[in-house]
This record gives C-alpha cells, sequence and structure tokens, in this order.
C-alpha cells in the first residue's frame, strides 16, 4: 500500500459510521464587526497602516507621480523598479521624462535568472498597483503578474504602493465576495500591512527583517 | 552546518531539566518578561468579549467540521494542487518526508535549502537529515536562524529564541559570524538581514510549512511579519512546502475567521505583515516564482490521534502558541525544558501521539490544570480535560490494549493497590470509622516519609480528632443544633 492509500484509509476507519458535520459559517462574525462608514474607510485604513510604520499619503491621480518623484529625492534614491506597460507606469515613466528626474527608471522585464544579483542588491525602491485595500486590517492587496512580479514588492528596500480609495474594502470577507476570489486565484496573492518587522529577539520590535523597509501607501482619492 | 547539540538534552528527564531551568534566574526572567507581553498584547487585541467567543466559536466549528470529512477534503485538496500545477506527496513517517524532500532536492542537484519557520521540519529534523546528506539547510526566520546558529532547538513555536536576550544573541553573533558586539537589536536584525539576503538569492529550494491549506481553490496559505516565508518560496527555483494532514479547510472563506484568530491570538495583531497565498508554481508568462511547487503531507502520528474521537480535538490546533503564552509552568520552566518539538500544552497533548506517552510521561501531570491553555486556545480545544485523559492513559494496565500510542508507563502495582484500600476504606462506614479511630489515637506512628511529597513538604500528620469526632460533639453540647 501507498503511503496515501495507507493515511486515506486510517481515516475513513475512523470515520466510518460518522456523518460529516453541516457547514455551518457564519458570515456576520466576519463582516457585522468590520463595517464602516464609506467615509471612514480609509481613516480607517490610514491609522492602522500608519500604526505599524506605514507612511500613508493621500493624492489624486494627477499629481501622484510628482509625490513618488519627491518621496524618492528625499531619500537620495537612485533607481526605481516599475512596470512600464501599466498605465499607472506610463504616467510615472510620461513624468519623470518630462521633468527630467535624476532617477532611473528600472523595468522587470526579463526573467528573476537573468538579473537576480542586480534584483537584489542593486534596486533601491519598486512601485507597484494594489487590487484595492481592507479597512479592518490596515491592509493592501496585490495580485502579482507578469508586469508586477512577485519579488516586485519584497527585495527592494522601499515599496511605493498605489491604492484607488475608491476600492478601499470593510473587510477581507467582503472584498473576497465582492471580486469572487473562490473562482481563481492568480499564483500568488499577497496581503501586505506594513513594512517587513520582527520581534524575534527579546521582543523588540525591528523593520526591515527580510522584506522592504519601508512601505509607502499612496491613496488617490479621485479614483 | 554542524550537527545539533542540544545543551538541554544533557539531563534525560523532565524532572531534572524543570529543575535546572528553574535555578535560571536569566531564563526565568526573559520567559517571564516575554509570555507577560504576549498576554497583554492577545487580550487587547480581543476588546468585544462577545466578538472573541462567537469567533472562537466558529473557528472550532470549522476544524472540527473540516476534521469530519478530512479524508475527501485531502483528496479535493489534492486534485486542486494538481490542477494548479502542485505535486502532491504523502509520507506516513518522517522518514518517509525527509526521503521526499531529499528526492526532490537531489532531481535538481541542490545543494542549498533555505527555509522559512515550519513546525513540521522541525518534527522531521530535516535540517540534520539534509546536513548528514550534504545539504545545508539554513533556518530563515529570523529567531529560527538564532536558533540555529548556536545548535539549539527552538523553545516557543512562534518565538524560537524567546530564552535568549540581545546580550546572548549579540555573543553569538560575535563567536559565530565575527560581527563586532552590539546589544542594539536593529542592529542585530541588520545583521541577519545581510547574512540571510545572499542566502536566499543562491538558494537552489526554498522549504515551508504552510498555516492553511484550502481544498476548494487549491491554495497554500502562509503567515508571517519578517518576508523570509515569501523570499523562500518565491525567489528559489523550487518550493518545497510540507505539512501536517490536520491543516486543510473546506473554502477559502474559512481563512479569514482563522487567519484573524491565528495573528490575534499568537501575536496580539490584526493581521501579520505579510498573508501568502501559493495556488501555483510560476507560468509560462511570468518572470519570477519558483519553477516547481510541492506540498508533502504528514501523518506521523495524526491519523492515530484521529482515531480516537476525544483525542481527535487535538487536530484542532492551529499552532498559535496562545496556550503556552498563559501557561504557568510553561513561563516558568521554559520551552526546552518539555525536551520535545512541542512545548507547553499545545506538546503535552499532541506528542503522545507523535513519539508515544511513554516518552513523555511526565508532561500530563505537569499541569496545574488551572485552565488558561484551554480558555484561551481558538479553536477551543479543551486542553485541560485532554490533559485528565493522557493521566488515565498514562497508569493504565501495560498487559492491556494501549488506546494511546506507549500508555501505561507510569503502571504502578503498588499504586494500584494503595488507591484499592482507599476506596474500599471509603466506601464501608464501619471499617472507616475504625481507621478513623485508629489513625487518630496512633497518630504519632504516622510515616515521617511520604515519598516525593516530603521532598518539599512536612510530613502529614493526623489531626488529635477527626472532623466527624469534632462534630458529633459539638451538635452533643448544643442539643443537636448546629449552632
Ligand atoms: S492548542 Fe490552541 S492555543 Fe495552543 S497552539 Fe494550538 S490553537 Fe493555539
Amino acid at each position: 500500500m501507498s503511503a496515501r492509500g495507507n493515511i486515506l484509509g486510517k481515516l475513513r476507519d475512523s470515520l466510518a459510521g460518522t456523518t460529516p458535520r453541516p457547514d455551518e459559517f457564519d458570515e456576520q462574525l466576519v463582516t457585522r464587526p468590520w463595517r464602516y462608514a464609506p467615509g471612514d474607510r480609509l481613516a480607517r485604513l490610514r491609522s492602522l497602516m500608519e500604526a505599524v510604520h506605514t507612511e500613508v499619503h493621500q493624492c489624486r491621480s494627477d499629481n501622484w507621480p510628482e509625490l513618488v518623484a519627491e518621496l524618492l529625492n528625499k531619500r537620495n534614491l537612485a533607481n526605481l523598479l516599475f512596470a512600464p506597460a501599466k498605465e499607472h507606469g506610463r504616467a510615472l515613466q510620461a513624468y519623470f521624462e518630462a521633468t527630467e528626474q535624476n532617477v532611473e527608471l528600472l523595468a522587470y522585464d526579463q526573467p528573476v535568472e537573468a538579473w537576480k544579483e542586480e534584483l537584489f542588491w542593486n534596486v533601491e525602491a519598486s512601485l507597484t498597483g494594489t487590487l484595492g485595500g481592507i479597512a479592518a486590517t490596515g491592509t493592501v492587496v496585490l495580485w502579482p503578474d507578469r508586469y508586477e512580479p512577485r519579488l516586485m514588492s519584497l527585495v527592494p528596500p522601499v515599496h511605493i504602493a498605489l491604492l484607488k480609495a475608491s476600492e478601499i474594502h470593510d473587510n477581507l470577507y467582503d472584498m473576497m465576495v465582492a471580486q469572487d476570489w473562490a473562482a481563481g486565484l492568480p499564483t500568488n496573492v499577497l496581503l501586505v500591512s506594513g513594512p517587513s518587522k520582527t520581534a524575534d529577539i527579546e521582543q523588540v520590535l525591528a523593520y526591515g527583517a527580510h522584506g522592504p523597509r519601508e512601505l509607502i501607501v499612496l491613496v488617490l482619492e479621485d479614483a | 552546518m554542524s550537527q545539533r547539540i542540544p545543551v538541554t538534552e544533557l539531563t534525560p528527564d523532565f524532572r531534572g531539566r524543570a529543575e535546572e531551568a528553574l535555578a535560571d534566574g536569566q531564563l526565568r526572567n526573559n520567559f517571564r518578561v516575554a509570555m507577560d507581553s504576549l498576554m497583554t498584547k492577545r487580550a487587547n487585541a480581543f476588546p468585544d468579549a462577545d466578538e472573541r467567543e462567537g469567533l472562537r466559536e466558529l473557528g472550532n466549528r470549522i476544524k472540527a467540521g473540516a476534521l469530519s470529512r478530512l479524508p475527501d477534503l485531502l483528496e479535493q485538496l489534492e486534485q486542486k494542487l494538481t490542477e494548479n500545477g502542485v505535486k502532491v506527496h504523502w509520507a506516513e513517517t518522517v522518514e518517509e518526508a525527509n526521503n521526499l524532500v531529499h528526492g526532490i532536492i537531489e532531481a535538481r542537484k541542490g545543494s542549498q535549502v533555505v527555509k522559512g519557520k515550519s513546525m513540521v521540519s522541525e518534527e522531521m529534523e530535516m535540517n540534520d537529515y539534509l546536513a548528514e546528506r550534504g545539504i545545508e539547510c539554513l533556518e530563515s526566520d529570523m529567531g529560527e536562524y538564532i536558533v540555529q546558529l548556536d545548535n539549539e532547538k527552538p523553545s516557543h513555536i512562534i518565538m524560537p529564541a524567546i530564552h535568549k536576550n540581545a546580550r546572548q544573541v549579540s555573543k553569538l553573533f560575535h563567536d559565530k559570524l565575527g560581527e563586532p558586539e552590539t546589544e542594539d537589536v536593529n542592529q542585530l536584525i541588520r545583521i541577519g538581514r545581510r547574512t540571510l539576503r545572499r542566502k536566499f538569492m543562491e538558494a537552489d529550494v526554498g522549504v515551508s510549512g504552510v498555516n492553511f491549506a484550502v481544498a476548494e481553490t487549491g491554495t497554500l496559505l502562509l503567515v508571517e511579519n519578517e518576508g523570509n516565508g515569501r523570499m523562500s518560496t518565491t525567489a528559489p527555483p523550487v518550493h518545497i512546502a510540507v505539512t501536517g494532514i490536520e491543516k486543510v479547510v473546506p473554502n477559502l472563506r474559512d481563512v479569514v475567521p482563522l487567519v484573524s484568530l491565528l495573528t490575534r491570538s499568537a501575536l496580539g495583531q490584526p493581521i501579520t505583515t505579510y498573508v501568502n497565498l501559493i495556488s501555483g508554481p510560476r507560468k509560462p508568462d511570468e518572470l519570477d516564482g519558483p519553477e516547481e511547487v510541492h506540498l508533502v503531507l504528514l501523518d506521523n502520528g495524526r491519523t492515530g490521534a484521529f482515531a480516537d474521537a476525544q483525542m481527535r480535538q487535538t487536530l484542532n490546533c492551529i499552532r498559535c502558541g496562545a496556550c503556552m503564552n498563559h501557561c504557568p509552568v510553561y513561563t516558568r520552566v521554559g520551552g526546552h525544558t518539555y525536551g520535545e518539538v512541542y512545548p507547553g500544552p499545545i506538546g503535552k497533548i499532541i506528542t503522545p501521539h507523535m513519539a508515544g506517552l511513554d516518552k513523555v510521561p511526565d508532561h500530563p501531570s505537569a499541569s496545574s490544570l488551572c485552565g488558561a491553555c484551554g480558555d484561551v486556545c481558538p479553536v477551543k480545544i479543551p486542553i485541560p480535560e485532554l490533559l485528565q485523559r493522557l493521566r488515565q492513559e498514562n497508569v493504565k494496565d501495560p498487559e492491556q490494549p494501549q488506546q494511546v500510542k506507549g500508555g501505561g508507563a507510569k503502571y504502578s502495582r503498588t499504586e494500584r493497590w494503595i488507591w484499592r484500600g482507599w476506596q474500599m476504606l471509603n466506601t464501608r462506614p464501619a471499617l472507616y470509622r475504625s481507621f478513623l479511630w485508629a489513625a487518630t489515637r496512633f497518630r504519632a506512628l504516622a510515616p515521617k516519609k511520604a515519598g516525593p511529597w516530603t521532598e518539599n513538604h512536612s510530613a502529614p500528620v493526623p489531626a488529635r480528632r477527626s472532623l466527624h469526632d469534632l462534630a458529633a460533639r459539638h451538635l452533643d453540647q448544643n442539643g443537636g443544633r448546629s449552632s
């Protein structure tokens, strides 16, 4: 017998004569305590994210690239990984070119194997879109894809995420249902709620464990 | 990587180790401070008791429901994962699981493995197994990394290095990595980040655990704060997830309450920094992510626990660690005293199924049965009840078939006879009265030594007059009235 056969066989023997318990999921329990008036969602998300050292800025769809340039300059960062094929990527590139920014724009346009060394040691910041936010826990949701691959939001020490205010949901359950996640998920979905951190030494909180040291969320209030 | 030589295993039994730990002021202080803070954080994360209790009830129902159709769910999970391109493997024992993992690494000619935090891989002692075969398996969770560097084992399932303070870590980094000494935690973490970043980049294989496996979508969910789990599961070309068969839940929506219960109970956080849902390897048009994803489903005694309807509840566990944070015994003796992979209350109730009760006969009684563990458990495992059950299994006649692996290790014929005698004495009034008469008259003859009791207490001496006597006399004096 295979391990699989043995394990399933033993489990089935132990369940002989029993009936499965009914599905008693109660969605009220995961939604009712986590509902907010539409006007409060952003404030809730903002305060929770700031509590864990996220920098949150409120801006508009016509001025955020300017803010990105400002944030990068303030930190003296030399380059930014972005997605030129996406709408927000195009907007960023147009602004940076028009204003002759000093920051080098890098695109993730080849398999990671081809530039791992550079990605791990030389990229200083990245900018990605998000699928939305969650007010209850202060979270942004990422669905990495070909243009904004998985490591883009993980390896560079500074991650800037664009969030549309209209896409902030009350809680994870609402978001999952509204977008029908159960019908099919991409290879990787990430809920990100702050910069990387650890409290493994004496429970002292330190930011920048293995992922980004800084998470900056730009909320587009008019989008 | 050198062999692990856990210092604490020098003392072979629980009692001996407990005494050593109790005498170590530094260790006790490290644990006391950490557990107090974790308890406060959890309490603050559940400000509304009704909400908390409703959610615990739901957590319990989801896990119990999943167990009530576990074999079907495992098959569904396997099918969905396979459709998603993930290869599923099954292992009955840790040897089989190690073998499978080794085989996958061999096939890729891998020599460097980087591991995210995984308690199941601790069960397997995977690091040692791979090291013996010339494969470096490096822990990447900061706490696990520290523990591995010092050839130790984790002392807490969520905070592996909680027994160490910054000074001790600084010394370790100085001795092993040649880093300048510093007690600044930020500085220490930066050293860890720098050292491990190269490893993430170079590793041939990444290994991780799984917090929840979703049958409906074929998804492996991992929670973490550091990003090392994301690194281990994303940067290397191969990802191997190892997990126990009890981690499967039916639907994606089930993870909403379970993740909330887990992160709030464990660390008092509304959510961890990262919740990572993996549903497959890199697709042809994608530019990163592992080319291969494997899931190893491990039994290691779980089917044994499953066979017993009461002990099956141990498989509800979502490994939050709240039971140990709230345990007065754990807080005082620390995780290493238990001498097993899983310390504290949860360890006491699951280790018997993995290692056998005869390997850990002192564990069920190392509890005051205060009930704190059961009160805080987010999936409502009645831990004190299960400890009492294990105490009974511990003293069952070893000649009889055992219901729990290794039961009967504490059986003693003498003890059995003493209890028989005690029972007889207390169920026959005439005998009881003559015993009382003799015990009060000849109290001077009471034994001065009463086993382990008199090591730390004075010996019990019967009173001059029995309560029965005193009451009778009192009633006499008051003409039959009680006052
Ligand atoms: S037994 Fe309960 S409290 Fe203890 S680790 Fe498991 S889920 Fe958490």
